[in-house]
């Protein structure tokens, strides 16, 4: 094996392979530092996520957001951007979502709501992404500091519209009224019940399958269509991008908006498909949550659906474990999240130095057959 | 007429009370972007501060114990984000959005842990806080119109941590502009190869950077929990880091616009809560919502160039590698 | 006899598996201005940053003012008495010049003593030298024939007895660059060692003692300056090499494809890359552009490449114009029927990080052809790749092996083909054979030949002067910018280019853009009577 193949071995298998496996082993000094045996608490996490039908059912509904915004991420990463704004244009996109609906003649059938809904929630998020995009094209500002900052706006302008706007009236809570039956996007126990099949019911619901769809697209998108490969030429190296003809404007607008689009839909997973009413921080966590699912997932939508239900996995049996075990809960998925993030993103290249040095060393004489 | 003179008073107090860590983060994250390390950590770093403080003082009694254990804690989290981004050139943004999410985490799971009250630490006694100073003569200037309310409501009456607040701004002016290593400061973050051509290390500045940046948000956290607040409770600082930045951006990087900054920003906290429900003769009653969107609002026009430009550090967002 | 200021001794340096010196022995003597001369990539700058510890070097020997050093940082080499003048200045642009001046060298923990006690010491300094500068002024507002000044200073007050300066006039108008060479004689009056880096001939003999000249990371040779003159020193410099033969039959040129008026660049800093440039470019002819690299011509393929917008003039290229106002990108360009090979693969060429039939779309992924619909075919790509590296003998013929992973010479195939292979009107072709082995460099001749022989346009931009003279039929020549000549390929030969290149043709008569043959023989002989 030469050293050319070596190095892509490296890069490509064994770097990321190491990077999660020191991210598990973080988590699980974690275990031990909460006096948590990490294999008794991964017994008891595997159970609740997957030791019941119930369970299945919410790890999957978990996976499902977590593979929009993991999408979300990746788009972004692929044009070479980073949009830590996920949070943001998920919780908006519930607002196009929830509009949609709110201001439908509620008599109209599901044929109108569901489609309409999506809609809603892509248009609103690609909003919410479009605003930060076009300033970093062509005012120069940076699109994470834009990002973040439209994360709070995002915050403040979903309380003022649940408070002021769209709250039930007579009611003190900040939420809109229910949705109508028509505009909820079905369960999968009610699908399932359909066909003649009975599962336990579970929040998981229809959105799952949008969820993969949109993996395929995002995957022929990017890597089967001319568009997608004038996003991955710009990410990987901008001024030959520019000498093939693409305009990186262009592909800073195109990129985010899909980015903002596909994280918006979360709220058609969390609203459409299980609340079935507008209400305040039901995006908490995901946003950020995708950027370890796409670091993880190797920005694949593959990878992404990995990874996706790996946390997924962990948020329904953290909630498990938290519920069997005292002194833990699911924030564990959370420290999970960050370590994730440090290992596969921050520290990327951690071992590579060493693993280069003992597994592909430099022959420079060799190479250059030069005499010593 | 006094109640009003009393009302802006007592606004302008909290307006203090809002603004100190905010202070206190923000000159941190002037010391990192300074020296070219983007900082979005500041958040997280005053998170953990501020666990590490509320659980050592209600443990030890003391508050300087909490302090001192904060400012080890934010400064390791810093020494971190340093090993993932100075060290081995990690993306600056991506560790801080790690440091972020895994202190969110942890101080859940380890409060949890260590003092079973769902993720809060026990609240603490008056003995384990910063608890306000009467500055002396207060009664006896009190009844001194105009000052003497200034005097007592605002000036007096706060906790340690708030007069620091203001000592620590000169000084960071001071050693920013007026010393050794505020000048190879602001060097390394306009343009490392200078400083590399001048024989100084580039890596060995952005680590000691990031020190004082890891103190002083370590101050800011153990002000949240342990002189602000009485306890620590989840997610404590709600997005401050992130203020603190904005400030940083809105002051462009300079410690006593950057103060400024932050006292707008907190000023307009204060606000919000007092106008929760006030309606405003001629306006009518202005959305809270909208006060608290102000600060990202106005740093976002800022960014843009619409009201003069935010340039940073030329050299902040990227590590620093010799050529070839 | 003068003692030595610097000596080095068997210097190597590789960064990777590129080797950047071999070998490099140097003497200087003290007070003495002594020039370094090479070509771009030549090993100079490496070898200075050696010296100024900001590399160090894999073997080899420093001596400085008669003690050995092994330098392990800048702060060393500044100890022992050198300073530098980097290329692109190592000032920080909103500091005062006086603060600039003190980095690294501050006198205390505080500042106020330190930048007093510069102060006086740099207005001594001014004063001895005049090396006036303003030194309160932030460098942004400076010129950069000032910038310049304050970095000389630097060294000087940071007690440099050895001063090297990196491409000094490189950035600078005449007027300072003889201010510049001025300041040089009070430098050298006081004593000090000046180590002058360039590649410009006219300075070399204008103002050095000495001239050590340098080629492929090697010394080639040492001379004084008296005995010496530019054509022997062209001549070193860019070597002697075999003269690498190309089959090719008179040229049937036709009507110009592409007329280039008047243009004028300026890069993002302001600085004009190209001057007033006008020539012809016409259908069955290879025009070879020649000259130093670092002249325009990269400048000039990305103009005519509508990859940078000019400043002001024209280019008229199959019958569509393009100027300061009108700007046409380079995907436009390509429908047109204008090809670009790039000069630097890695960095434009293609994406290392792709698979080679993603990089032999790059520039082409709109095309109806592969294309169906959406559907960017995977099948019609590869086959497409698989296409080209027939045509052009690519190996290992894998479309799916990363970019990065073929050798420089057949990812350079690949390029050529991908541009060559669509039939275009126009090539603009960069370096074609740069870092290509010897097999791979006739085969790329011979389609270049190929293209123009097919009645094709091709501009040819190269820094290796048997490729440009083997293949062109006609010759321009560009330095600082401007077409400083003009030639046929018959007429050329290595020293007359290596003067012109040099812009040491004083003649400017036979400067006529739209020469015709008759005006080449004379300025051929025009060139031939200053040789003589």
């Amino acid at each position: 094996m030469n050293r050319d193949t070596r190095i892509a071995w490296i890069n490509g298998l064994l770097l990321p392979f190491l990077n999660v496996l020191t991210a598990f082993v973080a988590t699980a000094v974690v275990f031990l530092l909460i006096d948590v045996n990490p294999i008794e608490a991964a017994e008891v996490l595997l159970y609740g996520s997957f030791g019941y039908e119930e369970g299945i059912g919410y790890t999957i509904y978990y996976t499902t957001n977590f593979i929009f915004t993991g999408l979300a991420v990746a788009v972004a990463f692929h044009a070479g951007l980073f949009n830590i704004g996920g949070e943001g244009q998920a919780y908006v996109g519930g607002l196009g979502a929830g509009l949609a609906i709110l201001f439908l003649d509620p008599t109209l059938g599901a044929w109108v709501f569901i489609p309409a809904s999506i809609i809603g929630a892509l248009v609103f998020g690609a909003l919410w992404a479009l605003i930060p995009a076009y300033l970093q094209a062509y005012r120069g500002s940076h699109i994470v500091i834009t990002t973040i900052m439209f994360n709070f706006l995002a915050a403040s302008m979903m309380v003022y519209m649940m408070v002021h706007v769209l709250r039930e009236t007579g009611q003190m809570t900040p939420q809109s009224e229910l949705f109508p039956t028509n505009a909820w996007m079905p369960f999968v126990h009610d699908v399932m019940a359909g066909f003649g099949y009975t599962i336990e019911a579970s929040p998981l619901n229809l959105s799952v399958l949008l969820a993969l769809l949109c993996s395929v697209l995002v995957w022929f998108f990017l890597w089967h269509t001319r568009w997608g490969y004038a996003i991955r030429a710009t990410g990987k190296n901008s001024t030959a991008a520019v000498y093939g003809g693409i305009k990186p404007k262009r592909i800073i607008i195109v990129a985010m908006c899909i980015s903002g689009a596909l994280a918006g839909l979360v709220s058609v997973n969390e609203l459409v498909g299980y609340q079935h009413r507008l209400i305040m921080d039901f995006h908490l966590g995901y946003g950020f949550g995708g950027i370890a699912v796409a670091l993880m997932g190797r920005n694949h939508p593959l990878g992404i659906i990995v990874a996706a239900l790996l946390f997924g996995t962990l948020y329904q049996g953290g909630a498990e474990l938290a519920f069997e075990m005292s002194g833990i809960s699911r924030d564990i998925v959370v420290v999970m999240q960050g370590l994730v993030i440090l290992f596969c993103g921050a520290l990327e290249y951690m071992y590579r130095p060493w693993l280069v040095r003992n597994l592909a060393p430099v022959n420079t004489q060799g190479e250059l057959g030069a005499t010593p | 007429m006094n109640d009003i003179f009393l009302t802006v008073l007592l606004t302008l107090d909290a307006t203090i009370r809002v603004s100190t860590p905010l202070i206190f983060a923000a000159m941190a994250g002037l010391f990192a972007e300074r020296s070219g390390v983007v900082d979005i950590g500041l958040e997280g770093k005053m998170l953990a501060g501020a666990f590490a403080a509320a659980s050592v003082a209600s443990i030890v009694g003391s508050p300087w114990a909490g302090l001192g254990i904060a400012i080890l804690v934010s400064t390791s989290l810093a020494m971190l984000h340093g090993f993932a981004t100075i060290t081995h050139r990690g993306d600056q943004i991506v560790s801080g959005v790690a440091i972020n999410i895994l202190v969110a985490g942890l101080t859940i799971i380890l409060g949890l842990a260590w003092f079973h009250q769902g993720g809060l630490t026990p609240a603490l006694s008056n003995e384990s806080r910063f608890l306000s100073i009467t500055l002396p003569f207060v009664e006896q200037l009190a009844l001194i119109p105009v000052l003497g309310p200034i005097y007592k409501e605002l000036i007096s009456g706060h906790n340690i941590l708030v007069y620091l607040a203001f000592v620590v701004v000169p000084m960071v002016w001071w050693v920013v502009y007026r010393t050794r290593f505020g000048l190879r400061l602001r060097a390394v973050g306009e343009n490392p190869k200078a400083v590399d051509t001048a024989g100084l290390s580039v890596i060995k500045l952005r680590y000691k950077a990031l020190i004082v940046g890891g103190v002083l948000c370590g101050i800011a956290g153990a002000y949240i929990s342990t002189a602000h607040n009485a306890q620590f409770t989840r997610d404590m600082t709600a997005g401050q880091g992130y203020i603190a930045l904005a400030a940083l951006i809105f002051g462009k990087w300079r410690p006593l616009t950057v103060m400024l900054a932050c006292l707008l920003f907190g000023f307009l906290d204060a606000v919000a809560v007092r106008l929760q429900g006030v309606s405003i003769p001629g306006i009518g009653e202005i959305p809270v919502q909208f006060i608290e969107a102000t600060p990202y609002l106005l740093t976002v026009i800022l960014l843009a160039g619409f009201i003069g430009r935010a340039i940073p550090p030329k050299a902040v967002g990227t590590a620093y590698v010799k050529e070839r | 006899m003068k003692n030595l200021a610097i000596e080095l001794t068997g210097i190597d340096k590789h960064f990777g598996a590129v080797r950047a010196n071999h070998k490099v022995c140097l003497q200087v003597k003290q007070g003495n201005i002594h020039g370094i001369i090479g070509e771009n990539g030549a090993g100079k700058s490496t070898l200075m940053s050696i010296l100024y510890g900001f590399y160090q070097a894999d073997a080899g020997k420093i001596d400085v003012l008669g003690n050995t050093y092994s330098f392990t940082d800048s702060h060393q080499a500044i100890a022992a008495g050198i300073g530098m003048v980097h290329q692109h200045f190592m000032l920080v642009e909103n500091f005062t010049v006086l603060e600039n001046v003190i980095l690294g060298s501050e006198g205390g923990l505080l500042l106020a003593n330190g930048l007093a006690a510069a102060r006086k010491e740099l207005t001594r300094l001014g004063d001895e030298y005049g090396l006036k500068v303003d030194l309160d002024a932030t460098i942004d507002t400076l010129s950069v024939g000032l910038q310049q000044r304050v970095e000389i200073l630097k060294a000087l007050y940071k007690g440099a007895k050895i001063l090297i300066l990196d491409e000094p006039t490189g950035v600078l108008t005449p007027q300072e660059a003889e201010e510049l060479f001025r300041i040089f004689g009070a430098l050298k009056q006081q004593g000090v060692t000046i180590m002058l880096i360039t590649h410009k001939l006219r300075e070399i003999m204008a103002i050095t003692d000495q001239v050590s000249v340098m080629r492929a990371g090697e010394m080639v040779a040492h001379r004084d300056t008296k005995d010496t003159n530019r054509e022997e020193l062209a001549e070193l410099m860019v070597g002697r090499k075999v003269l690498l033969q190309v089959d090719k039959g008179p040229a049937n040129v036709r009507a110009p494809l592409m007329t280039v008026k008047h243009l004028t660049m300026a890069d993002k800093q302001g600085v004009e890359r190209l001057k007033d440039v006008s020539f012809e470019l016409r259908a069955g002819e290879v025009l070879g552009v020649a000259g130093v690299s670092g002249n325009g011509q990269s400048e000039l393929l990305e103009a005519l490449a509508g990859i940078h917008p000019i400043s002001s003039g024209s280019i008229e290229m199959l019958g569509v114009e393009m100027n300061a106002k009108s700007a046409l990108g380079p995907d436009i360009l390509r429908d047109m029927g204008v090809a670009h090979v790039p000069e630097d693969r890695h960095r434009m060429g293609l994406i290392t990080d792709f698979s080679a039939s993603e990089s032999a779309l790059l520039g082409y992924h709109t095309d109806p052809k592969i294309n169906s619909g959406l559907w960017l075919s995977k099948d019609k790509v590869d086959a497409n790749c698989q296409q080209l590296m027939q045509a052009f003998d690519v190996r290992p013929a894998d479309p799916h092996l990363k970019s990065a992973n073929f050798s420089g010479g057949n990812q350079q195939k690949l390029i050529l083909a991908r541009e060559m292979e669509r039939n275009p009107e126009i090539l603009l072709i960069g370096q074609p054979t740069r870092g290509v082995d010897i097999g791979a460099i006739e085969f790329i001749h011979q389609r270049i030949i190929a293209m123009r022989d097919a009645g094709k346009a091709v501009l040819l931009v190269s820094v290796e002067l048997d490729e440009i003279m083997s293949i062109s039929d006609r010759i321009i020549v560009l330095c600082d910018g401007e077409v400083t000549g003009r030639i046929s390929a018959e007429s050329a030969d290595e020293r007359t280019l290596g003067m012109m290149m040099a812009n040491a043709l004083d003649s400017q008569d036979s400067l006529d853009p739209f020469h015709s043959m008759d005006k080449e023989s004379s300025t051929q002989a025009t060139s031939q009577d200053l040789s003589a």
